[in-house]
């Protein structure tokens, strides 16, 4: 079996490497498919469906983090139909909890925003659940404060999968999903928290932050985790 | 049977509010009430939050004045983490509320009581606006944009926005001033400052046209408290507040923030969603005090600006030493002006002011602090329990407004009996109500920590309690 297929994106015929997801692939030529869990370097989850994709021939729309490339396949990036879909999801994040964006940490360096804006979210069209949601700030460095968490997961991936500590996970059921750390405690009493911060560093959005940040300070470096990725799989 | 009228959204003023007046079987005016309506929050739900972000979520209070609940979260914060700023984020926000002193008191008097004072009480309420004004008296239209636009440039400069700066932060500021900014803001000090001096004597010349205003318009004894320097002189960013009676001896000093409580009594009141702060050692409803421009100027035994004091000289060589008529919260207003455009020039010519060092980092080292500015308006305090971990437990504001709540409604009263005549309604006299409102340019949206646009009402009631007329 040969180890490079060829796909087109958009009508663009594209090599991929066998094995690379559809975004990879995409965006290995530049090209821009909306992501939001997905974190280069950690592994994919399909959680927040906003890099759904047309392929030809498959009725439904699959996320482009989790499928792998196919020879031959077509991929469509954006159509109408995918960005009602994506307009959708992020409304739907947003009325799930409360983000108050001009108070938050996070305000102008979030991805959720950017990603809001760049689509052309301009309002939300459902009501807003306002649920209470629990602000944990007992660590000494960092808070979490579940109002701006959008359950992507990434902080739970990347403290099991590159810190090794798997400090966090995600418990509850549907709306009612939050974030926990270890067996439901508080942060602080973490028996296996490194405080690294690699979680704070790879969350999208204000929910987890360093303390003493004041609204729109808190700028992260999510790319420097893909990168201690990368140069820990070339010592490897 | 006796009525009542009630004045549904004072117009002209920032916020929400109503004011009934009570009528007897004769139609003369019995008794007057100050609403405030709208609903409070933001002390309940900021519980939980890091104490951090309260600069932030506070300064969204208002639109007119975010400045303010900024730095005095800010101060509640610093207090917090208990350390002193560097010098340099001291002269920085005392700079930026300057800016903002100057563009809130433009504001207030040219576009929310120049229609009064300069088209008359009883000129055509259809025109009696911002607008009208524009139309009869352009230069001074010209000057209050001027003016204004002045102050919130010089925010935008330094804060980087006009509304509501993340600016400035627990600790200090986030941003040194650069040299360019300086100088900009220097260029434009001549022009503001000679705006302020031509209204002050336009002011001066219309003085004499308003005499029953005067003697009316919330004249009355009462305490009158403002932040002061160990000298004596007017500050607006920090200090010890100072209370004096109406014949200006000193009634209490608040030397210690933390220690508001111990002057500050707050009663809640029936009617109202404000509630009524009274000097403590009065007690309740007699501790009355005034805040806002004419206490601050009772208070100060000089402005420290060259200027200013001058102007100052003259106002008590006119009005004495202490000045108990609400209506010269204007005149006060606009020396105020003059003063802080005054101490932005001194500010700006400090070289410390352009010190890198502009911010001190900590944790929480107390787990209560509390932050005393003068916002515009008046003695703005923000007080705050946390836990160990950062978290507000508890959070306390009392704003301008609050402070003056008694006297605006002894104000109204005053003014109502005097011009309000149920028998023969007359629009002029009910402007003049919601007029000496404005005199203290309150800001209800602050009060109850709500938002809200300008609007007020009036309401009418008879003897037996019916609503005869709404405004
Ligand atoms: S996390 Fe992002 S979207 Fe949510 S409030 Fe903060 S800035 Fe806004
Ligand atoms: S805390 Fe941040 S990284 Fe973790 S799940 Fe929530 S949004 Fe994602
Ligand atoms: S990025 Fe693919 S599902 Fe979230």
């Amino acid at each position: 079996m040969p180890d490079r297929v060829s796909i087109r994106i958009d009508g663009e015929l594209i090599h991929a490497k066998l094995g690379q997801t559809i975004l990879e692939a995409a965006s290995a030529t530049g090209k821009f498919i909306p992501s939001l869990c997905h974190l280069k370097g950690l592994k994919p989850v399909g959680a927040c469906r906003l890099c759904l994709v047309e392929v030809a021939g498959v009725g439904r729309l699959l996320p482009s983090c989790t499928t792998p490339v196919q020879d031959g396949m077509a991929v469509t990036t954006r159509s109408e139909r995918l960005d009602h879909y994506r307009r959708m999801i992020l409304e739907l994040i947003f009325a799930e909890r409360n983000h108050i964006c001009a108070v938050c940490v996070s305000n102008n360096h979030c991805e959720l925003q950017a990603l809001a804006k760049r689509l052309g979210v301009t309002h939300v069209r459902f009501p807003y659940s306002y649920p209470k949601a629990p602000v944990d700030a007992t660590h000494r460095q960092f808070v979490l404060d579940q109002n701006r968490c959008i359950l992507c997961t990434r902080c739970v991936r990347v403290c099991a999968e590159v810190e090794g500590a798997h400090v966090w996970d995600v418990g509850g059921r549907g709306v009612g999903s939050r974030l926990v750390c270890e067996l439901n405690r508080n942060w602080a009493e973490s028996r296996s928290c490194t405080s690294c911060g690699k979680c704070v560093q790879s969350c999208p959005t204000g929910a987890l932050a360093a303390k003493g940040y004041a609204a729109e300070e808190m700028v992260k470096r999510a790319e420097t985790i893909s990168r201690l990725v990368e140069a820990k799989g070339a010592r490897a | 049977m006796g009525q009542t009228i009630r004045i549904h959204h004072v117009t002209r003023i920032e916020g929400h509010a109503r004011i009934d007046i009570h009528l007897d079987e004769a139609g003369k005016v019995r008794s007057t009430q100050f609403h405030v309506t709208q609903v409070r929050g933001f002390e309940k739900f900021t519980e939980g939050r890091p104490y951090y972000e309260m600069p932030a979520i506070t300064a969204r209070i208002c639109g007119i004045c975010p400045v303010s609940h900024l730095l005095a979260s800010a101060k509640a914060c610093d207090a917090v983490m208990a350390v002193q700023i560097p010098e340099a984020a001291r002269l920085l926000r005392e700079l930026l509320h300057c800016a903002q002193f100057v563009q809130s008191h433009a504001l207030s008097f040219f576009y929310l009581s120049a229609p009064d004072l300069l088209l008359g009480f009883d000129s055509d309420p259809a025109a009696r606006n911002v607008l009208g004004l524009i139309e009869k008296h352009p230069e001074a239209a010209r000057d209050g944009i001027a003016l204004r636009r002045f102050g919130q440039q010089t925010i935008e400069r330094l804060a980087g926005e006009r509304v509501h700066p993340a600016w400035v932060v627990p600790g200090g500021v986030n941003k040194a001033m650069s040299v360019d900014t300086r100088d900009l803001i220097l260029s434009d000090l001549p022009l503001a400052h000679s705006i302020i001096r031509r209204t002050l004597r336009l002011f001066k010349s219309m003085l004499d046209q308003f005499p029953a205003e005067s003697e009316v318009f919330g004249n009355m004894p009462t305490l009158h408290a403002g932040l002061v320097d160990a000298d004596g002189r007017l500050q607006i960013y920090d200090g010890m507040v100072r209370f004096i009676d109406s014949a200006g001896k000193t009634a209490g000093r608040i030397t210690r923030p933390r220690e508001y409580a111990k002057w500050i009594g707050e009663a809640a009141m029936p009617d109202s969603y404000l509630k009524a702060p009274y000097f403590k050692p009065l007690g309740y409803p007699e501790g009355i005090y005034r805040v806002g421009p004419l206490a601050r100027l009772n208070v100060a035994e000089s402005c420290g600006t060259s200027d200013a004091d001058r102007e100052l000289l003259e106002y008590r060589q006119r009005l004495g030493r202490v000045v108990n008529g609400s209506f010269f919260y204007h005149y006060a207003r606009l020396i105020e002006a003059l003063y802080a455009i005054e101490r932005m020039e001194e500010l700006l010519h400090l070289p410390e002011i352009l010190d890198k060092h502009v911010r001190a980092e900590a944790g929480v080292n107390s787990l209560e602090g509390v932050g005393i500015i003068e916002a515009p308006r008046g003695v703005l305090i923000h007080h705050y329990r946390v836990n160990e971990q950062g978290a507000i437990t508890g959070a306390n504001l009392i704003v301008a407004t609050g402070h003056n709540n008694l006297a605006i409604n002894h104000s109204v009263q005053q003014v109502a009996e005097r011009f309000v005549d149920g028998m023969k309604l007359q629009e002029g006299a009910l402007n003049r109500v919601n007029a000496v409102v404005r005199a203290y340019d309150p800001c209800l949206s602050c009060s109850t920590h709500a938002f809200g646009k300008p609007a007020y009402r009036l309401r009418l009631v008879g003897a037996g309690g019916e609503v005869i007329e709404e405004t």
